[in-house]
């Protein structure tokens, strides 16, 4: 089932949420300056304030083209429980956009000078928050369906609501750059957020679902 | 004695309560405000710890951050009520407590903004409750946006109630987080809820109390005011409304 | 068998319909009739249960459809204005994931089938895309034709059709009711049925109070 998400996805652009997220990340330097102790700090905000914009942007076509064409009516009516094929969504989604940007960390890395364990934590960090944030804006893109101007109104909704994980994410990677505490912490944080973010969030999606395509 | 409270719940019998209860709540408002500024301003000592006769701003401030917590919490109650039981005055009074609340929010930033210049010298610090209060702003302004934003005034409460309700579950994880941001340090990191520690004058903390209490009712007539309005507004096409207006004529 | 009591609807501020009341036994086809806009469409999405009604219950035998959930909505089709198909992908893709999602076990062999009885023979591979509008809602009603479900619900039907394909989908539905499922349909195209019995409900007739 979840293939078939995917399949159905496959040709949509993968590629422009990675370029945003790189252009994001690289018109940082440019504007703050390119002064190696002032990027080593700003790194992991800057990193992650991308990674949540990049999330956001492709947000917004996660439900619509199926809420344009009719075939979200038919997901809500088959005998699979919603939540499930919100799950598989959601799942496709966070493949197409939020993986390649945990693969494309170690550029950002490069660009800012981070050390190598901070990569790799930055990396670790990634791959647990994007898939929050996947799940958490799913909420807010099945409530938004439809309206004029979801896409601004989406970020007002769901950017208050992604706080903690850019917190506890790019205060992990500052936390590894500097070495001064122990990660352990911040990564038991994180994934708890993401087991919540499981459980509640396609629940909360599916009810926004049902509201929105009435 | 049992009270049948769904006969409250439907708008045409509810218009003419609220009616009756907004005086009281007004009147209850008055003498509490007058009261509990009386008592601050004058029956209080002049300095608060090293601060001087500023501080007073004390009681708006407290109050109005007090309200903004409370009165979000009582909207999302709302708008649970509202999707558990299906009663659209309970949207209407979720709906007509939000912009009380981002007034008390904004109150509560603003004065802090003022008090925080004449104590601290800065008008914004990244302090935690403060950034809190902030978020707290964000979240009643999506909640209104995503209202307005709607057409369809049943896709509007249930989809904004929806919403209070993901914001509810994630205010406690979203303040703790801009409390701790290194959880290896959070236990180090306690705020002391008053400024000047414990030893404050009870006279300023009953002040505060009355103020804050007036806050309260203040709110209540305001929320209950902008539910009449928004009932007539949901409900002009209906026969009692119009009955109604045509008596007033 | 399918029960209606004391349904009421509204869209926005206005009333649709008040104290709807009416039941449907299998092997019977409804007619849903009325003016635009008194609420013809709505009913019907309220039926399948895409759209929450203000008051009153919808029972599938016997039993409230909301609390059956899962165990109504696989006894359902609806086919609603928009067809519910993909533009990127081919006919066979649309129909083989509907046909997954709705827990139908089908062959591969049954939805080429089903496509050519629609008469979309040589265009199963093409994406839906390039399909004329006639030609994508026989991708859409080719999915009746795989489907397990007792309850058809179409909304409009034979619109974008051409003459052919009208009699195709008329005889596919007599089809299905002497077979003893329930269709609810609305449309200005009468449907000959070879058994069964025909009901017709007519919206809007009632002077709403409120409207």
């Amino acid at each position: 089932m979840r293939d078939l998400t995917l399949a159905m996805r496959r040709r949509t652009d993968v590629l422009t949420t990675l370029f945003f997220f790189i252009i994001v990340v690289s018109l940082f330097p440019l504007g703050a300056g390119t002064e190696k102790m002032i990027l080593m700090k700003i790194a992991p905000g800057v990193a992650w304030v991308a990674a949540l914009l990049a999330s956001m942007l492709a947000l917004e076509r996660l439900f619509a083209s199926d809420f344009a064409d009719g075939t979200l009516e038919q997901m809500l009516l088959t005998p699979q429980p919603i939540f499930i094929l919100v799950l598989g969504k959601v799942f496709a989604h966070w493949l197409l956009t939020g993986l390649p940007l945990v693969f494309i960390a170690p550029l950002v890395g490069l660009q800012y000078y981070l050390p190598d364990e901070a990569v790799s934590t930055m990396m670790l960090a990634l791959l647990i928050g994007t898939p929050i944030l996947s799940l958490v804006g799913a909420i807010g893109a099945a409530l938004t369906l439809g309206l004029r101007g979801g896409g601004i109104l989406l970020s007002l909704l769901i950017l208050p609501l992604y706080i903690p994980i850019m917190v506890y994410g790019a205060g992990v990677v500052s936390a590894s750059a500097t070495g001064t505490t122990d990660l352990q912490a911040y990564f038991s944080i994180l994934s708890g957020f993401l087991i919540l973010a499981l459980v509640l969030s396609p629940i909360a999606t599916a009810a926004a679902l049902r509201i929105s395509v009435e | 004695m049992s009270i049948n409270w769904f006969k409250y719940s439907s708008p045409t019998t509810f218009y003419p309560l609220a009616g009756k209860m907004i005086p009281f709540f007004g009147w209850l408002t008055a003498l509490l405000t007058i009261g509990g500024l009386y008592w601050g301003f004058f029956e209080t000592p002049d300095t608060l710890s090293d601060q001087k006769e500023y501080y007073r701003i004390i009681y708006i401030h407290v109050g109005a951050a007090w309200m903004s917590m409370w009165l979000y919490i009582m909207m999302a109650a709302w708008a649970l009520a509202g999707l558990v039981f299906q009663t659209r005055l309970s949207y209407m009074i979720a709906s007509a407590i939000a912009p009380t609340g981002a007034i008390a929010t904004f109150l509560a930033l603003w004065t802090g903004a003022f008090w925080g210049k004449t104590s601290w010298g800065t008008w914004w610090d990244w302090d935690p409750r403060m950034t809190s209060e902030l978020i707290l702003l964000f979240l009643y302004m999506g909640y209104m946006a995503l209202q307005s934003a709607i057409d369809d005034p049943r896709r509007a409460d249930r989809a904004a109630a929806l919403l209070a309700l993901v914001g509810l579950v994630c205010v406690p994880i979203i303040f703790w987080s801009i409390n701790c941001p290194n959880p290896n340090e959070c236990a180090a990191l306690h705020q002391t809820s008053k400024p000047g520690g414990g030893n404050m004058d009870p006279n300023i903390l009953i002040a505060m109390l009355v103020v804050a209490l007036a806050f309260w009712m203040y709110s209540f007539v305001a929320v209950l005011m902008r539910v009449r309005n928004i009932i007539l507004e949901r409900e002009r096409h209906t026969t009692w409304v119009n009955e109604m207006l045509e008596d007033k004529q | 068998m399918l029960e209606i009591t004391n349904l009421t609807c509204s869209r926005g501020d206005r009333q649709l319909f008040t104290g709807l009341n009416f039941s449907l036994k299998p092997g019977s086809l409804l007619y849903v009739e009325g003016r635009n806009g008194t609420g013809k469409s709505t009913l019907l999405r309220a039926i399948c249960g895409l759209f929450l009604a203000d008051s009153g219950d919808i029972l599938w035998d016997g039993k409230n459809t909301q609390s059956l959930a899962e165990d109504y909505t696989k006894e359902v089709v609806y086919l609603g204005h928009h067809n519910g198909i993909k533009d990127d992908l081919s006919g066979l893709e649309n129909l083989r994931i509907s046909t997954v999602l709705d827990g139908d076990d089908v062959t591969e062999e049954q939805i080429w089938n089903a496509l050519k009885k629609m008469g979309l023979k040589g265009f199963e591979d093409l994406p839906t895309k390039v399909l004329s509008q006639g030609q994508k809602r026989r991708v859409a009603l080719a999915r009746l034709l795989l489907n397990s479900s007792k309850l058809w619900i179409l909304d409009e039907p034979f619109t974008a059709l051409d003459v052919a394909a009208v009699d195709l989908l008329q005889s596919v539905i007599a089809d299905h009711i002497s077979k003893g499922g329930m269709v609810v349909l609305t449309t200005h195209q009468e449907v000959a049925l070879t058994a069964g019995q025909i009901q017709r409900l007519e919206l809007g007739k009632k002077k709403n109070k409120n409207v």
